[in-house]
């Protein structure tokens, strides 16, 4: 049995992994809510980013986590405008898919 | 009287009309007249003032203003008049009087109508006294947004629509002033890294701009010459010009034609040619050449005309032709025969494009075709008309002939055959001019006329006031040569009086 | 008082114009009084002109040097031009008959124009036209002569489409103006040349520049000056090729006919040629040109004469052949000869045009001779001087042509030019015959009983009757007994002539062949049988002779195809490749990529998210595998 020890190795595989995900998530899902879902997931796995930094590289300085805690502020507006975006088109079109959603265009 | 700002009071005096119009109610369509006529004649009566006031003897630049402005650019709100702009000015106002006057019977949305182009001629009144490089530009993009409004609104739709008419007149417009632009960028740039501070004067660009290398007074000078010729409708970059009339309205055209065009002629001389002369030298040939297929070729294209205001448009481009063939000679009578021209077109061209005007509205024509023997019905139409063509074809004793004779000496002199074909334009003038008012006033009149009213009160003025000026300037032409002669000959001895026409070529 | 007049001369020019100004602005609703305003200006003019030929008639100091004052006009440096008067015996002469003509006609006008709704403003034209001709006459400046020279020519194109409301006067009116004016681009050529090389256009300055030429410029180009502004007077003088619009012009009211078309505006031309002879005189081959081009001019013209049928156009024609004698006078070198014929030409072709005004009035305008006969029984004042005018022309002694043509016929024979000897002597007969042939037709003969004439009131008849005196006794200043005229008007030194017998008793008898044929051919033979048998014996030469050669219908052939065809040429390439191809096809490729980049725009979300990573990808890339500095320089970023 390897000696396993969690260095930033991991955390930054971690989040890059969620990122990845996350953003295959973003470009792929139909549904929108799944697509705000999988932006919540990018922005957390930044905030892992975030944190592990801060805590290997200065482990004094709380400027990492500081970032952090105003990601998840500005997450939690964004989901609260997004979903209510989602919601009042949904009421317009009775759909929440993305593809229903090309009125931007021209 | 010393320290009144005169030119500063000429330039708002527009202004301050519109601004009052704004408070008038919108159905006071008389009173709205009114004070644009009042505006107007104020700051007509004042450059009249300026005109004969300047002091030839002293030349250069008189009733100087200078506001200091943004000091990082070198910018200083400069206004001041000499022998060049001196002209310039006045024609913009006797022009802009008059042009309210034509149009005295608009009646669909005149308090708009008037606005506009209370702010189009002090627009343009501003570029002629603007001394700062940057305020000229800032004037004549004032110009340009009025223009576009008057076009599509109140414009006239005939072979084109209005809306491309007035589309193609402010992109073409505007692609002269980005050209200029840059231009002007490139200028600012070099002449600043020369003299180690910002100045955008005319003096002190021509200052430091004398130090530039030979190569970059010409790449700086085409940049201007294709921006100021689109302007001043040079041939090929002429096709705006007879669009752009026919679609206009009518004190549009006036406007546009008589002084907007001349924004063109004035920026090559009193810029492009006073600060990179050596510029000039290079491409005098070429600017000789393209004005000279401008007279040939839009004095053939107005013959094949049938619409009134398309044969002046065209006719307007073979004139600017001369203007530019004067400027290319690069010596002091050309310069002097082409301020002078653009001073007796001004006039003529609007007389025209105002007679036309009255025409349309009257008989709701434009089309040669359709018209015909109006000298019995309408007789003050028809001695407007036939003064404007007579003028146009350089009838002596009217103002365009002394002009002209200065520019053919100038360019025969430096240009011979090439001149020739420019003098040959005579003929063709004469041929579509007297063709125009033959088809148009004389020959049996038609019964569908008889029922016309001859213009009478207020739009007898711009007949008188142009008029006027169109016989007075031709019987006294030392009354306009003087003035100008006291701007051009310090500016040619300036740039070196020996200037050789030459160059590459 | 004379004294006055000499330097006051300006004032010949400006009462006219003042009482153009003063018909235009205050007597226009008032015929009458216009009338009187116009006529008060010319009388007015007349005498300080004959006050300045008394005085420059008695004082031979004039012959010297003449009397110039001048103001500035405009200047630049490099250019300074002059409006000034010139007094000398040309010009003093030239002041005194147009004052004299004028003043005639004007007061003939007062009868003929009478009731005609343009009544004022015909006189005012007529006192422009008087200010602008007495101007050329005394200009000082060849620039203030072109001036005036195209004022004559505007005054000339307002009179002759005076009745614009007919199309026919409108055209011709027209044409007057265009042929003038490339004429006109010839001289303006001429006098660009003269002010470059010569650096004035002075004439008293220009006369003594041009005496040492060789200084300023080369024989060519003084040679080639000279045929420029002999193309100016080819044009204003109806010489050929460019006569086509002087027959046109009749369709003005024949007052104008009589004054511009005949006694004065159209001899502008040979007067400029006579005021710039010191070129002419320096150049051989000029003059030549000027020679042949009047001898020619005078056969051709008075060949189409021949068969005319409307009695002005004939008139027109032989004033056309008659202008062509002067141009062949001042062209053999005698500028004496020249510009007597002016002065005699003037009397007798506005009294034939005047008296052919009468016909027409008392007529109601119809103006085919053939139709007309017998008019002298009931106008026999009309009648009578217009054959003292006949006489003139055709050069029976002691009436004035006979002086003035035989002046001509010497000095070519002197000058050896025994061709255009031949020429002139022919169209000598010529003009006897078809002058006869009108007045045979017109005023003898058996009455035509449609017509029902009568003479014309004395305010016409009066003018006639002056004029058929100067027409009778006007040559007699200049016989080579007598030869006074050659004392004052030459140029260089007097050209006296020594009476030459032989041509005298030669024209004579030209002169009553032409008379006695048109005699027999149309008051002898009374059904007009051999006339007709020889019109249709020589068809050909008829058609072509009365159709005037078909030069009219070359000229408007070239004018509506060739000059029409490319204006409409250059139109169409206006709008389908400049503005077709060039202009519109800019915006349409501007419109074309905004087209074609517009499908990139999905509207989905996802689309452009993908587009997002990418380029972030893309740009991680860069940094990764080329390091900072490059990745920099590349995006332009801060150094």
């Amino acid at each position: 049995m390897l000696p396993l020890t969690v260095g930033l190795t991991h955390y930054v595989v971690l989040s890059a992994l969620l990122f990845a995900i996350g953003l295959f998530g973003v470009l792929s899902k139909r549904n929108a809510v799944a697509v705000l879902i999988c932006i919540e997931l990018m922005l957390n796995a930044v905030n892992i980013n975030l944190i592990a930094f801060s805590k290997y590289i200065t482990p004094t300085l709380f400027i990492g986590q500081l970032f952090a805690v105003f990601v998840i502020t500005v997450a939690a507006a964004e989901v609260g405008v997004g979903l209510a975006i989602i919601i009042a088109i949904y009421r317009n079109r009775l759909s929440v898919n993305l593809d229903d959603f090309d009125w931007l265009k021209w | 009287m010393e320290n009144f700002p005169v030119l500063l009071t000429i330039l708002l005096s527009p202004v301050v009309a519109a601004i009052i119009m704004a408070f008038i109610p919108r159905e006071e369509h008389l009173l709205i007249k009114c004070v644009a006529a009042t505006g107007t004649f104020i700051s007509m009566a004042l450059s009249l003032y300026v005109f004969f006031a300047y002091d030839q003897s002293l030349g250069g630049l008189q009733f100087v203003q200078r506001i200091p402005w943004i000091s990082d650019l070198g910018v200083t709100f400069y206004l001041g008049v000499d022998g060049i702009s001196l002209p310039m000015l006045l024609l913009t106002n006797l022009l802009g009087f008059s042009a309210v006057f034509s149009s005295w019977n608009v009646n669909h949305r005149p308090r708009d109508f008037f606005i506009l182009f209370m702010l189009l001629v002090t627009g343009v009144m501003g570029t002629f006294v603007a001394q700062d490089l940057f305020i000229f530009l800032l004037f004549y993009e004032v110009v340009v947004i009025p223009i576009y409004i008057l076009v599509i609104i109140w414009g006239s739709t005939k072979r084109v629509t209005k809306e491309y008419a007035g589309m193609k007149l402010t992109i073409y417009l505007l692609i002269g002033s980005a050209f200029l632009l840059v231009g002007v960028i490139a200028l600012f740039m070099k002449t600043t890294a020369i003299q180690g501070a910002p100045d955008m004067s005319f003096e002190g660009l021509a200052r430091a701009a004398r130090y530039l290398s030979e190569f970059d007074q010409k790449w700086l000078f085409a940049l201007m010459l294709f921006g100021f010729g689109s302007l001043l409708s040079m041939w090929p970059f002429h096709s705006w010009s007879p669009d752009g009339y026919a679609g206009a309205p009518t004190a549009v055209s006036m406007i546009h034609a008589g002084v907007l065009k001349k924004i063109g002629g004035y920026g090559l001389i009193r810029i492009a040619l006073y600060i990179l002369p050596a510029g000039a030298k290079f491409w005098a040939p070429v600017i000789a050449f393209l004005g000279v297929c401008g007279v040939a070729y839009a004095a053939l294209a107005a013959l094949a005309q049938k619409d009134l205001k398309y044969i002046v448009g065209y006719s307007s481009v073979s004139h600017m032709g001369y203007v530019l063939l004067a400027v290319a000679s690069l010596n002091v009578i050309g310069v002097n025969g082409a301020v002078a021209n653009m001073f007796a077109h001004g006039i003529m061209a609007a007389l025209f494009f105002s007679t036309i005007g009255f025409i349309y509205e009257k008989t709701h024509t434009r089309w040669i075709p359709d018209l015909g023997g109006l000298a019995r019905q309408v007789p003050r139409i028809a001695v407007a008309f036939m003064l404007a063509a007579l003028a146009s074809l350089g009838l002596p004793g009217l103002i365009s002939f002394v002009p002209e004779f200065t520019i053919f000496i100038a360019a025969f002199k430096v240009y011979g055959g090439l001149a020739v074909v420019a003098i040959a334009g005579i003929i063709i003038t004469a041929l579509y001019a007297l063709r125009a008012g033959a088809n148009t006033l004389f020959g049996p009149p038609r019964p569908e006329f008889n029922h016309l009213r001859d213009i009478r009160g207020p739009e007898m003025v711009p007949l008188v006031v142009l008029g006027t000026v169109l016989v007075v300037g031709g019987l006294f032409p030392f009354l306009l040569f003087d003035v100008i002669n006291s701007g051009v000959v310090p500016l040619m001895s300036q740039i070196g009086g020996a200037l050789k026409i030459g160059g590459a070529f | 008082m004379v004294e006055f007049a000499l330097y006051n001369a300006w004032l010949v020019p400006l009462l006219p114009a003042l009482a153009f100004l003063a018909i235009i602005f205050l007597t226009r609703p008032w015929p009458m009084l216009s009338a009187l305003v116009a006529v008060g200006g010319i009388v007015a003019s007349f005498v300080v002109s004959a006050l300045v030929a008394y005085g420059v008639f008695t004082n031979p100091e004039f012959l010297e040097k003449p009397l110039v004052y001048a103001v500035r006009w405009f200047s630049m440096p490099g250019l300074n031009v002059d409006v000034g008067i010139q007094v000398d015996p040309v010009s003093a002469m030239m002041i005194f008959m147009v004052t004299m003509v004028a003043s005639l006609i004007f007061i003939y006008a007062i009868g003929y124009m009478k009731g005609d709704p343009g009544f004022s403003v015909f006189f005012s034209y007529v006192s422009l036209f008087a200010a602008s001709m007495l101007l050329l006459a005394l200009s000082s400046n060849l620039v203030e002569m072109f001036v005036a020279w195209e004022l004559v020519g505007l005054c000339s194109y307002l009179l002759i489409g005076f009745y614009s409301y007919k199309i026919s006067a409108r055209e011709a009116a027209k044409k007057a103006f265009i042929t003038c004016r490339v004429a006109d681009f010839g001289l303006l050529l001429g006098l660009l040349a003269l002010q470059i090389v010569f650096g004035t256009l002075n004439l008293v300055e220009l006369s003594d520049k041009v005496a040492h030429y060789e200084k300023y410029t080369t024989f060519g180009v003084l040679t080639l000056i000279a045929v420029l502004v002999f193309i100016g007077p080819i044009g204003k003088s109806g010489q050929f090729p460019l006569h086509v619009w002087l027959p046109d012009a009749m369709e003005g009211p024949t007052p104008v006919s009589a004054l511009i078309h005949a006694a004065t505006m159209v001899v502008a031309g040979v007067y400029l040629v006579a005021r710039t002879v010191f070129i002419f005189a320096k150049v051989p081959a000029a003059m030549e040109l000027v020679a042949v081009v009047g001898a020619f001019t005078a056969l051709f013209a008075a060949t189409i004469a021949v068969t005319q049928r409307e009695i002005k156009r004939i008139l027109a024609y032989s004033t056309v052949s008659q202008i062509g004698y002067m141009m062949l006078g001042l062209g053999v070198g005698s500028m004496t000869a020249g510009l007597f014929h002016m002065w005699t030409h003037a009397f007798f072709k506005a009294l034939m045009f005047l008296a052919a005004g009468s016909v027409l009035h008392a007529l109601h305008h119809k103006a085919d001779i053939w139709e007309m006969g017998g008019l002298i029984r009931k106008m026999p004042v009309t009648g009578w001087t217009f054959v003292v005018g006949g006489l003139a022309i055709a050069g029976i002694p002691p009436f004035a042509g006979f002086w003035s043509k035989d002046e001509i016929l010497v000095a070519a024979l002197e000058s050896g030019h025994y061709v255009l000897f031949v020429m002139a002597a022919f169209t000598a007969f010529l003009t006897a015959f078809y002058m006869w042939r009108l007045i045979f037709l017109t005023f003898f003969g058996e009455e035509n009983p449609a017509n029902h004439p009568h003479e014309s009131p004395p305010v016409m008849t009066v003018p006639l009757v002056i004029l058929a005196f100067l027409s009778a006794v006007g040559g007699l200043v200049g016989t080579p007994w007598a030869p006074v005229w050659s004392q004052w008007i030459f140029f260089e030194h007097p050209h006296h002539v020594e009476p030459n017998y032989w041509v005298m008793i030669g024209s004579v008898v030209l002169a009553a062949a032409g008379i006695y044929l048109a005699y027999q051919l149309y008051v002898v033979d009374k059904a007009k049988v051999k006339v007709k048998e020889l019109a249709e014996r020589y068809r050909h030469i008829y058609t072509i002779l009365y159709n005037k050669y078909y030069i009219d219908e070359i000229y408007l052939w070239f004018n509506h195809t060739i000059i029409d065809g490319a204006a409409k040429l250059i139109y169409l390439f206006d709008i389908y490749i400049i503005d077709g191809v060039i202009v519109n096809g800019l915006a349409y490729l501007t419109g074309l990529s905004g087209e074609s980049l517009r499908v990139l725009n999905t509207g989905r979300l996802q689309n452009y998210a993908l587009v997002f990573f990418l380029g972030v990808l893309a740009l991680v890339v860069l940094l990764a595998f080329t390091g900072p500095s490059s990745a920099s320089l590349t995006l332009g970023g801060v150094k």
